[in-house]
């Protein structure tokens, strides 16, 4: 793998969940927290982990898991959540772990392989291939329309 | 737009405002010569400023205007013309601004027509009605402003502004103007804004500190919570304005009302310098203005009614406002004719938003509150000023968007008072902190009345009606909707809850809820969009500990209960009558007995001709019926219901109903009293043979539908005993404007014998006595809309070929007017409606008569 010197270069925050590492670009990412004290919103839908208080701002926390239809997080496990803000509000997707800041280059982002998962596949803008793994790039903006269900893998 | 204009503007429109108020009082008090001085004054400084800003058009026609107002001032006499022509040219002055707010510049166009009549009527060339006393004292004209030709400069002008803007009375604006200063709205916004944040934190320091024994910083913490307690007082006091603002334009709009519809209207005021948030006060400017419009079109009747029905000819709106616990409300009331409640009824079974059935169990008050739904008017004719099929489902929507209620009593004929209660402040609102399965929810403390423990082993037991769950309370039957099971939190457990009261409207129900903590004042923070679709919430707040709650919507919990709100608006509504008729001599007698369930049952004592106890040993099974020798004859035992079994042995209880020599007996377990109460059915039911409930000696009871069993038993028994009677097959017409009525009367006539036919209106009846002229016997109900019972007898008595034919009446309350006004147009028979029997009785005998007569 060669980098040019003139390629366009991106930073991506890198998360797991489910043993998949996604990718999102640093500049939608407001910052990065341990939740605590999720308050449960009744009637609300399975995405919607609950609500909780971040330094005075309510954070609606979405749980990626369900946005991506796999199964819930093992008893035990704590999540940890990305901060995102999105046209005035504050959102918290909750991940299973935060990796590393990563450099990329722009060109060597692929278009999203036919046979991805599709309730991946609806949120996914492009893949990497890092060494052994792929690297989703998640497009933040259709993760956050919870229009787009997610439907039980 | 040029800072100059733009404050021209702002301040013109204000010292507008006041000028319309001004001219009305005026009109009213020709002789007040204080008012006369400050609508000139008015005037003139909107005259100077436009002179000033370069506003040519502008300025001609407020010239012309203040020449007019002079000659007033002068001791011309002021008619009902004059101040039209005045308002008039307000108007044009108006829309002129407006055009300039626009444009930032005069619109095309020019003003001669009014300037020509204004000039004119100065001339004193219009024949204006000589008035029998000029104006007693000519007003002292203020000196300053004596001397138009003087130049003005900017300063003067500007404080002439203020002065004006502030308060009509002289002296008083002088001291405030040198006592106040403005500031932007979005200043005083923004200062809110950070002091709600600024309470969240006390509060949160609060909880933190509760937390530690002998912390130091508890007395620091005291100081700064009630410092804060005062800065939000304070910051609120700057957002408050006196309602009188958001009345200002009420006086003018009635005055134009009163041209346009030929009426005389008061409008009366008080308590205009009640003071209520701006944010609120903007909120509820236009759902005043649409109450007291709908007051002089609908309410207000015209001078020659008003005179007939012995009212004065001069209706009166009345407007007040007052504060009561952190709310303020705000009374409209007219002496007018109160709301149309026939015509009402028949709009909401024309927009199918009820049943006759329905409406039938509902009350008055709850009749009327149907004004309120969406696309609802009764105007027969669409005016200009109500009757659009917009309004009052907009005046109670944008009222209880800001946490309002809105309540309508109306007294036919006497007047009806609309009563809105809105929140003092939306920022920062007191919420019940409660508990459901395992989070905590805020319940706004403005639409909770009172917390009750309920329990098993309480005071308070939570019933089932089959499977609604009610509380009584008070001797009322309070619906409950369980905050677990609206939630999906769980099953819950009624043994160990509270029942928040609650209110929405005139709907009260019970919250059920695991517990209560405590009351805080918490601020209304936005839901996120991705929670917005859930009607339950209203919003989200963070709490002192700093963890994050849910804001509960009463009104989607209302929702949510549905059906049961619904009757326990009905329970209330007959609670409040039952309080207004205590009087009332409308009891009636109840024989409560237990059958099957726990639950006591009841039937008019009336209906019972004997209770008997039969020795079990005699009850025969034939051909799955059970029967019983009684009086040397065959009676049928019937059973309310699967649940109820005949006893083994010992004495069976029967209730025993008798007609024409022949019984049938209802089974019961256990007759437990005899009690004499007025009847409310409060929730009806849909289960066959069953009325609905009532509360009777404060235990909800089911009210036994005996008609229901009669057929059972009966039906075989009159093909036998009267073969004569179903050749003949006698008709009877049937009118009554309830189909609940209908449905319970025909099925009864039918079974004694006759061929019915059922008609909703006079109307109908007219039509089908005149397509089938063979019936034998009218029964008719007395009170219908439109054409009531006797002016159909009227008409049926003047019909050739059906003049003859008997009317039996159908009375809920039979007074002796009723009676001799009855027998004038010719009932030959009164039965009250209630009397399923009597009325039998009075066709039987209407009937025998015929036939004797043939």
């Amino acid at each position: 793998m060669t980098t040019m010197n003139d390629t366009q270069l991106s930073d991506y925050v890198t998360f797991t969940t489910a043993d998949q590492i996604f990718g999102l670009p640093i500049e939608c990412v407001q910052d990065v927290f341990k939740p605590s004290r999720i308050t449960r919103v009744p009637l609300a839908g399975p995405e919607i982990a609950g609500v909780l208080n971040l330094r005075g701002r309510i954070v609606t926390a979405i749980e990626l898991r369900s946005r991506l239809g796999l199964a819930a997080r093992g008893e035990g496990q704590v999540p940890m959540a990305i901060g995102i803000e999105s046209r005035g509000e504050s959102f918290g997707l909750l991940v299973d772990a935060v990796g590393e800041v990563l450099k990329l280059p722009d060109d060597e982002r692929e278009p999203n392989p036919i046979n991805l998962d599709r309730n991946l596949g609806r949120v996914a803008a492009g893949v990497y291939r890092l060494d052994g793994h792929l690297l989703v790039v998640l497009d933040i903006d259709r993760v956050l329309d919870l229009s787009l269900e997610a439907q039980a893998a | 737009m040029d800072d100059l204009l733009r404050e021209f503007l702002t301040e013109t429109n204000e010292s507008l405002n006041l000028v319309d108020a001004e001219l009305v009082r005026f009109e009213q008090e020709p002789n007040n010569g204080a008012i006369l001085g400050n609508i000139f004054r008015l005037v003139h400084t909107i005259k100077g400023t436009c002179g000033f800003l370069a506003l040519p058009r502008l300025e001609t026609l407020t010239h012309a205007a203040e020449t007019l107002m002079g000659k007033f001032r002068d001791g011309m006499p002021v008619t009902a013309e004059a101040v039209t022509l005045i308002l008039s040219t307000i108007d044009r002055i108006k829309s002129i601004l407006e055009a300039i707010e626009t444009s930032e510049q005069e619109p095309e166009g020019g003003d001669g027509d009014l300037i020509d009549q204004l000039g004119r009527m100065a001339r004193g060339e219009v024949a204006a009605p000589p008035r029998a006393a000029p104006l007693s004292q000519p007003a002292p004209a203020p000196v300053e402003l004596k001397k138009p030709d003087q130049p003005e400069a900017p300063e003067k002008s500007d404080k002439q502004d203020k002065v004006g803007s502030e308060r009509p009375d002289e002296e008083r604006g002088d001291r405030l103007a040198n006592h106040s200063i403005r500031v932007n709205v979005d200043t005083l916004d923004h200062l809110m804004t950070t002091v709600s944040e600024l309470v969240l934190t006390r509060n949160q320091l609060l909880e933190i500190v509760r937390r530690q024994e002998d912390s130091d910083f508890k007395v620091p913490l005291q100081r700064l919570s009630s410092v804060t307690a005062e800065l939000q007082e304070g910051v609120m006091k700057t957002r408050m304005q006196p309602i009188g603002n958001a009345w200002q334009k009420l006086p003018r709009v009635v005055r134009d009302l009163c041209a346009e519809l030929g009426k005389d209207i008061e409008l009366a005021m008080r308590g205009a310098d009640t003071e209520l948030d701006r944010q609120v006060l903007d909120l509820v400017k236009d759902p005043l203005t649409h109450l007291v419009r709908n007051c002089a079109d609908h309410g207000i009747e015209a001078p020659a009614a008003r005179i007939a029905a012995g009212k004065p000819a001069k209706g009166t709106i009345r407007l007040s406002a007052w504060h009561e616990g952190g709310h303020i409300i705000i009374e409209i009331s007219d002496d007018g004719r109160g709301l149309d409640l026939a015509g009402i009824k028949a709009k909401i079974v024309e927009k199918g938003l009820a049943s006759e059935a329905q409406l039938a169990a509902k009350s008055e008050t709850e009749i009327c509150n149907y004004i309120f739904a969406p696309g609802f008017t009764t105007a027969a004719k669409v005016t200009s000023i109500s009757g659009r099929g917009v309004g009052m489902d907009v005046v109670r929507s944008n009222i209880e968007q800001i946490g309002g209620t809105v309540d309508l009593k109306s007294v036919s004929g006497v007047g009806a008072t609309f009563t809105i209660k809105i929140p003092l402040t939306l920022a920062i609102v007191s919420a019940l902190i409660v508990e459901a399965g395992g989070e905590r929810f805020a319940i706004p403390q403005l639409a909770v009345l009172e917390l009750v423990r309920a329990g098993n082993s309480g005071e308070h037991r939570i019933e089932h009606i089959k499977d609604a769950p009610v509380l009584r309370l008070r001797n009322k039957l309070l619906p409950l909707v369980r905050l677990k099971e609206v939630f999906r939190l769980g099953a819950c457990d009624d043994e160990n809850g509270f029942v928040v009261v609650t209110q929405v409207g005139s709907q009260v129900f019970g919250v059920v809820v695991d517990g209560v903590f405590h009351t805080e004042e918490i601020v209304i923070k936005p839901m996120s969009s991705k929670l917005r679709h859930i009607p339950v919430f209203s919003g989200t707040t963070i709490l002192g500990d700093g963890s994050v709650i849910m804001i509960i919507d009463p009104n989607g919990v209302a929702q949510a209960l549905g059906r049961a709100v619904a009757a326990a608006a009905r329970a209330e509504n007959s609670e409040l009558q039952s309080r207004e008729e205590e009087n009332d001599e409308d009891t009636v007698s109840l024989l409560v007995f237990r059958a099957g369930s726990q639950q006591p049952k009841a039937v008019p004592l009336s209906l019972v001709t004997r209770l008997e106890e039969i020795d079990c040993r005699k009850i025969e099974i034939s051909d799955g019926r059970h029967l019983v020798q009684y009086r040397d004859q065959l009676m049928p035992l019937l059973r309310i219901d699967a649940e109820t079994s005949l006893k083994k042995e010992g004495a069976q209880p029967i209730l025993v109903f008798s007609d024409q020599g022949r019984s049938m007996g209802l089974v019961a377990d256990e007759i437990i009293d005899i009690v004499e109460e007025r009847l409310d059915i409060e929730v009806s039911s849909d289960r066959p043979g069953l009325l609905g409930y009532a509360v009777i000696k404060g235990a909800t009871t089911e009210i036994i539908d005996v008609g229901h069993f009669l057929p059972q038993a009966f039906a075989d028994w009159f093909r036998r005993r009267d073969p004569s009677a179903a050749r003949q097959a006698r008709s009877v017409l049937l009118v009554d404007d309830s189909a609940f009525f209908r449905d319970l009367l025909a099925p009864l006539i039918k079974a004694a014998g006759y061929r019915v036919v059922a008609a909703a209106s006079g109307a109908d009846a007219l039509a089908a006595l005149k397509s089938d002229t063979r019936f034998d016997l009218i029964v008719t109900d007395i009170e219908m809309p439109e054409m009531d019972g006797f002016a159909l007898a009227e008409a049926v008595r003047a019909m050739p070929g059906a003049a003859e034919i008997p009317i039996i009446a159908l009375a809920t309350m039979v007074s002796a007017e009723t009676v001799e006004r009855g027998r004038a147009v010719g009932f030959h028979d009164f039965v009250a409606k209630f009397d399923r029997a009597g009325l039998v009785a009075a066709i039987k005998e209407q009937g025998t008569d015929l036939n004797r007569a043939a």
